[in-house]
């Protein structure tokens, strides 16, 4: 099935994420503290191989599987959304120690209780989408 | 009888990753998902369950197509199993712990965290249905939950979506957003943590 090389990618982000500690509460509380380089290591590598690879893509031209050029879209200029929205999701990583994927991976791992993080993350979706128009953006 | 190579490769990964390999596999997911035609953005799975669950019906932010990402589904629904299997077959010899630093541990435990035998677990103890029904365990799982849901969306992504795929790409939008997720984990740990630990 065309679509399990999908659930064969999230299974390594499930992985490298719980490997490398990164769905630790107390990995981002230390984060948070300044008190180790790990974390800032693992997004500092992630970027700068990152920052290599769409190079690499932009300057070859490469294509994806369906044969068309891979264009990455740039994001909408603005600063209150991201920085206000980031803000806000920050408080939420720090206090419940877990981002989107995270929570996934935990979930996976036995930490049934996430299925309640996972419902409130949805509401605050929700939420987000009744109130829209009425953020700055 | 399992073969002895089999045994070493499982002993080999079950270590804990240090972060040079963690990071540059990160951005290879976003790789291969680059070349499979989707961008990398954990946080969108959010609102395509609101979608699948008829918020499509009730408000336009969620008139979207929501099969069109059954990709992404796929992909936390891959991270479930990954967790599974990281923490049943490929825990560290030394167990389900965390190895922060020193500095962190002395941190912890004036801020009263109790540990036994000098290890810090992988998961606090508040991460049970027990602790849910308590007014510490309630706000960080489910205020927590609420947070993260309604700012990813507001800042249009995550961790993965901005810190990862937005940064590489050099989008400025995404490094704005993570000035604001750390400010905002600042202020949360250095400022609101003293009233809830």
């Amino acid at each position: 099935m065309k679509q399990s090389r999908y659930i064969l990618i999230g299974i390594l982000l499930g992985m490298v994420l719980y490997k490398s500690e990164a769905v630790s509460w107390f990995r981002i509380y230390e984060m948070f503290h300044f008190q180790s380089f790990h974390m800032y290591g693992i997004i500092g590598s992630a970027v700068l191989t990152g920052i290599v690879l769409v190079q690499l893509i932009r300057q070859r031209h490469l294509k994806n599987l369906e044969g068309e050029e891979i264009v990455i879209k740039d994001k909408n200029k603005s600063v209150p959304r991201y920085l206000l929205g980031g803000f806000i999701f920050g408080m939420g990583w720090a206090l419940a120690g877990a981002c989107p994927a995270p929570m996934f991976i935990l979930l996976g791992s036995g930490y049934t209780v996430f299925v309640v993080y996972l419902v409130m993350a949805m509401t605050g979706t929700y939420v987000y989408g009744l109130l829209r128009k009425r953020l700055p953006q | 009888m399992t073969p002895q190579f089999l045994i070493d490769f499982k002993d080999f990964i079950s270590q804990p990753w240090p972060w040079w390999v963690a990071g540059p596999l990160l951005s290879l997911i976003m790789f291969v998902l680059l070349w499979f035609g989707h961008e990398f953005g954990i946080s969108e799975n959010f609102r395509l369950m609101c979608a699948a669950d008829g918020a499509d019906e009730l408000n336009e932010f969620f008139k979207i197509n929501w099969q069109s990402g059954i990709w992404n589904l796929l992909v936390a629904l891959g991270a479930v199993f990954g967790g599974y299997l990281a923490s049943h077959y490929f825990l560290s010899p030394d167990g389900n712990v965390a190895h922060v630093s020193a500095a962190t541990m002395t941190c912890l435990q004036d801020a009263n965290f109790q540990f036994s035998e000098g290890k810090v677990p992988l998961v606090p103890h508040f991460y049970s249905w027990e602790y849910l029904f308590t007014w510490r365990g309630l706000l960080i799982i489910a205020g927590g939950g609420f947070l993260v849901g309604f700012g990813a969306r507001y800042a249009g992504g995550c961790t993965s979506g901005h810190a990862i795929s937005g940064l590489s790409a050099l989008q400025l939008p995404s490094l704005i957003a993570v000035v604001g997720f750390f400010l905002g984990g600042l202020f949360m740990t250095h400022l609101l943590f003293p009233f809830i630990f």
